[in-house]
C-alpha cells in the first residue's frame, strides 16, 4: 500500500454554473476524499480556480487529476508540490468576552498572531486571522478558554512560489 | 430564428437526418417545429427505446444518435439509455424538454433536475437559458460526443427558450478550452513497447470496444499477423477481429473462451487496446495476467492504471498509435525476426482443443444449436444485437463475429431491454443491412412496446426470443452459487410472444425444434417485415463461468467441446509451477 498523503490540488475552472456540481460530483462518485475546496475567481476572465485538499496515496492522486481532467469544465489541474507551495486560510472567530480583562487578552493574543479585531459587541469580539491552517488551530486553541460562540473559516486556498505554474 | 428553429438547423447542420424521439407538453414548440421539417422523426414507445435506438444507430453507423425526450418522466426515461450509451462509450445526444425557466426550481409540473440527473452519466451536458446559446451548443455537443473517448452528451431545453427569438449568425465559434482530446502516441513511448514486443516470446493481443470506435480493425490485424500474436477481445470489443482467424482467441473474461482466459494467464506480453479492464473481462485483479507486462493503448488516459496497473501506457486514438506501432516494429525487425512462431503453433494446439460444440439434437433447444442455425442464416455483415444475461454471453461466447459494428451489445451498464431497440436504431441507420436482435424473455418484455414501433415505421428487424422463462443469469448464478434456492427467477408462462407480436401487427413465430430456427430466420428476413421469433429452449443450459472474484483462469461449469474425446490441453499455468518450487 502506498503511503497516504494530503495533496493540494490546483484547478483552473471554467466559472460557470454547475461547475463545483461537476467537480465535488466526481469525489463522490468515484469515492475520491475530500477534505477542502475553496473557488474564487482567478486572474483569466471567465475562469475561477478551485483548490482542493485530498487525502489519497499517489495512484489515487493521478486519478483524480485524470479524472478532473477530464471534466469539459476544467482547463487546466495542477497538483502543488508542498515544498514550493504558499497555502492560506482566512479564520474569523467570534468569542464571548464580557470583561476588561478577558477583552485585552484576545486582543492580545490576537496581536501576537497578526490578527485583526473586525467587530465588537457590548457581549462580543471577533477576531480575523489569515495564515496557514496550522497558525489558525494554534490561535483558536489559545482564545478555546475564552468562549468561542462561532467560528467561521474558507479552508486553504493555495498557490506555486515563485515562476512554478 | 426562435431557439426551436435553430435546434432543428443546428441538428441538420451536423449531418442529423433522422432522431428518436418522444413529444410532451414542454416540447411543444420544438414537435411544432418538426411538423415542418424533412428532419424525421420516429416516435418511439418509451424515451428509453429513444436512447437505445440512438445508441444502436450510433454504434452501428459510427454517426451521432440523436433522442428527444420531454421534461421530468421523459428525461428520467432517457436516463437508463444514457448511462447504457456513457459506459460503453457511444456517441449520442440526448435532448431533454424543461420547464419554462421562470419555474425551475419551484418544482413546477413534469419538472426534474435533468443537468443533475444526467451529469454523473454523459460525457458532458448543457443547459440552454437562451436561445442564442443553442447553435454553439449543439455543435460542441457533437464535437464532444465524436472526438476522443467518445460518449453522451446531454442538453437541457427549457420551453421558453425554445419559443424566444434571437439573431442567428452563422459565423458562431465553439470554445472548449478545457477539452482537447489527445490523439497521436508518444514517439518513446511506442518505441518501448516496440522493443518489449519484439523481445516477447509469448505476445498476446487484447482488443476493446475502442478498437472498434476509432475504426482500427484493419490496422489490429496488421499488428497481430505481423508479431504472430493472438488476438482476444471484450465484449465491447466483439468484432474487431476476425473470429474465424486462427490467431483469434474468442472473447475473455468471466465467460469468455477458455482458451482466452488460459492464454492470457501464460503470455508474457499483453497488448491492451481501447479496453478499460472491467472486473468482467479481468476477473480477479490480482491474478490477471501474472506473468505478462501489460502495453495499454487508450485514447481516455484516466483509463491508463484505473483498474490494473500498466508497464508501458501509449495514450493516442488507437488507429494512429497501432499505425506507428506496426511502422516501428517494421523497422526493428529487421535483422531481428522475433521467435514467436513457436507461440503461435502451440496457441493453435490449443484452440483445436477448447473449440464448444455448437450442434445439439435436443428438445428443448440448445442455445449453442439456436445460435449456430442463427449465424447459418445471416452474412457476417447483418448487425446482431444482443440483450444482457445468459443470450448476451451465449451470442459472445458461441457466436463467430468478423466485421467491426455488427456485433452490438450492453456491455458496461448491462442494460436488459437494451437488444430490441438498439437492433431498431440500427436497422434505421442502415437499412440494407439484416438486423437481429437477440433477446431473453425477461429484458424483451421490458420493451416489447416498441414493437409498434417497428410496425408503424417498417422497420424490418426480426427479434429472436431466447425463451426459458428464467431471468436466466441471475438462475444460473442462483444455482450455481447459492443452493439452487431460485428466488423471483422464473418469469412464470405468461406472454405468449407470438399472440404478442400479432397483437401489434408484427409477424410472430415459434421455433422449437433444431432446424426450425434456420428456416423461420431465413423466411423472415426475405419478407422484410418485422418479426418476433420466440424460440423455446431449455432452462437448464448454463455457460461456463469464472465465479466472481476469482482468477480468470478458474472456470466452473461444464465445458462442451467440438471434440468427442478431447486430447490433452497443452496448458503450462507457468505462475502455478513457480508457486510449487
Amino acid at each position: 500500500m502506498d503511503e497516504q498523503r494530503t495533496h493540494v490540488i490546483s484547478a483552473l475552472v471554467l466559472h460557470k454554473p454547475g461547475v463545483l456540481q461537476r467537480v465535488a460530483g466526481l469525489f463522490t462518485r468515484r469515492g475520491f476524499n475530500i477534505e477542502n475546496i475553496t473557488v474564487g475567481t482567478s486572474e483569466q476572465e471567465n475562469m475561477a480556480r478551485m483548490t482542493i485538499i485530498s487525502k489519497g496515496d499517489e495512484k489515487v492522486l493521478e486519478q483524480i487529476i485524470k479524472q478532473l481532467n477530464k471534466l469539459i469544465d476544467v482547463v487546466k489541474v495542477r497538483d502543488l508540490d508542498p515544498e514550493n507551495t504558499v497555502k492560506r486560510e482566512l479564520c474569523l472567530i467570534k468569542i464571548h468576552a464580557t470583561s476588561e480583562k478577558k477583552r485585552s487578552e484576545v486582543i492580545q493574543y490576537a496581536n501576537i498572531f497578526r490578527g485583526r479585531i473586525i467587530d465588537v459587541s457590548p457581549e462580543t469580539l471577533t477576531v480575523e486571522i489569515t495564515g496557514s491552517p496550522g497558525k489558525i488551530e494554534a490561535l483558536i486553541d489559545l482564545l478555546r478558554v475564552f468562549g468561542i460562540k462561532q467560528i467561521a473559516r474558507t479552508g486553504p486556498t493555495a498557490i506555486s512560489r515563485g515562476t512554478l505554474d | 430564428m426562435k431557439g426551436s428553429e435553430a435546434i432543428i438547423k443546428s441538428l441538420k447542420d451536423q449531418g442529423v437526418d433522422i432522431v428518436f424521439g418522444y413529444p410532451g407538453g414542454v416540447l411543444l414548440p420544438l414537435y411544432d417545429v418538426l411538423y415542418d421539417s424533412d428532419l424525421k422523426h420516429i416516435l418511439v414507445r418509451h424515451e428509453q427505446c429513444a436512447a437505445h435506438a440512438a445508441d444502436g444507430y450510433a454504434r452501428a453507423s459510427g454517426k451521432v444518435g440523436v433522442c428527444i425526450g420531454t421534461s421530468g418522466p421523459g428525461a428520467t426515461n432517457l436516463v437508463t439509455g444514457i448511462a447504457t450509451a456513457h459506459m460503453d462509450s457511444s456517441p449520442i445526444l440526448a435532448i431533454a424538454g424543461q420547464v419554462g425557466t421562470a419555474l425551475i426550481g419551484r418544482d413546477a409540473f413534469q419538472e426534474v433536475d435533468t443537468l443533475g440527473l444526467t451529469m454523473p452519466i454523459t460525457k458532458h451536458n448543457f443547459q440552454a437559458m437562451q436561445a442564442d446559446e443553442i447553435p454553439g451548443m449543439i455543435k460542441s455537443a457533437f464535437y464532444i460526443a465524436s472526438t476522443g473517448r467518445q460518449g453522451p452528451v446531454a442538453i437541457d431545453l427549457p420551453k421558453d427558450v425554445q419559443e424566444q427569438e434571437f439573431e442567428y449568425k452563422a459565423d458562431f465559434q465553439i470554445d472548449l478550452p478545457g477539452y482537447k482530446p489527445t490523439r497521436k502516441g508518444h514517439p518513446g513511448q511506442i518505441k518501448k513497447a516496440s522493443n518489449l514486443i519484439l523481445k516477447s516470446k509469448k505476445p498476446v493481443i487484447l482488443a476493446g470496444g475502442g478498437v472498434i470506435l476509432s475504426e482500427s480493425s484493419d490496422e489490429l490485424l496488421e499488428l497481430s499477423k505481423l508479431i504472430k500474436a493472438p488476438v482476444t477481445t471484450t465484449l465491447m470489443g466483439k468484432g474487431s477481429f476476425p473470429e474465424d482467424d486462427p490467431l483469434s482467441l474468442g472473447m475473455l473474461g468471466m465467460h469468455g473462451r477458455k482458451v482466452a482466459n488460459l492464454v492470457v494467464d501464460e503470455c508474457d506480453c499483453l497488448i491492451v487496446i481501447g479496453c478499460r479492464f472491467s472486473d468482467r473481462t479481468t476477473g480477479k485483479v490480482d491474478e490477471f495476467a501474472p506473468n505478462a507486462k501489460i502495453i495499454h493503448i487508450d485514447v481516455d488516459p484516466a483509463e491508463i492504471g484505473k483498474n490494473v496497473d500498466i508497464d508501458i501506457p501509449i495514450v493516442g486514438d488507437a488507429k494512429i498509435v497501432l499505425t506507428s506501432l506496426i511502422k516501428t516494429i517494421g523497422k526493428l525487425k529487421e535483422g531481428n525476426p522475433g521467435s514467436t512462431k513457436e507461440w503461435a503453433d502451440y496457441i493453435s494446439d490449443f484452440k483445436i482443443n477448447c473449440i464448444p460444440r455448437l450442434s445439439f439434437d435436443d428438445v428443448p433447444l440448445k442455445p449453442q444449436q439456436v445460435i449456430k442455425e442463427i449465424r447459418d442464416s445471416i452474412d457476417y455483415d447483418a448487425i446482431v444485437t444482443t440483450d444482457v444475461g445468459q443470450n448476451q454471453m451465449w451470442m459472445a461466447h458461441y457466436f463467430t463475429s468478423k466485421i467491426p459494428r455488427t456485433f452490438l451489445s450492453s456491455g458496461g451498464l448491462g442494460t436488459m431491454g437494451f437488444g430490441f431497440p438498439a437492433a431498431m436504431g440500427a436497422k434505421v441507420a442502415l437499412p440494407e443491412n439484416d438486423v437481429v436482435a437477440v433477446c431473453g424473455d425477461g429484458g424483451f418484455l421490458m420493451v416489447c412496446q416498441d414493437l409498434a414501433t417497428i410496425r408503424e415505421y417498417d422497420i424490418p428487424v426480426v427479434v429472436c426470443v431466447l425463451n426459458n422463462r428464467y431471468l436466466g443469469m441471475v438462475a444460473q448464478w442462483q444455482k450455481l452459487f447459492y443452493d439452487e434456492r431460485m428466488s423471483h427467477t422464473h418469469l412464470g408462462e405468461v406472454p405468449d410472444f407470438v399472440k404478442l407480436a400479432e397483437a401489434f401487427g408484427v409477424q410472430g413465430e415459434r421455433v422449437e425444434k433444431p432446424g426450425e430456427m434456420k428456416e423461420t430466420l431465413q423466411s423472415a428476413l426475405k419478407s422484410g417485415e418485422p418479426t418476433l421469433i420466440d424460440v423455446i429452449i431449455d432452462p437448464d443450459e448454463i455457460l461456463p463461468m469464472v465465479p466472481p472474484g476469482c482468477g480468470i483462469t478458474e472456470i466452473v461449469g461444464e465445458y462442451k467441446v467440438e471434440r468427442e474425446v478431447p486430447g490433452e490441453i497443452p496448458y503450462r499455468a507457468p505462475h502455478k509451477e513457480k508457486e510449487g518450487e
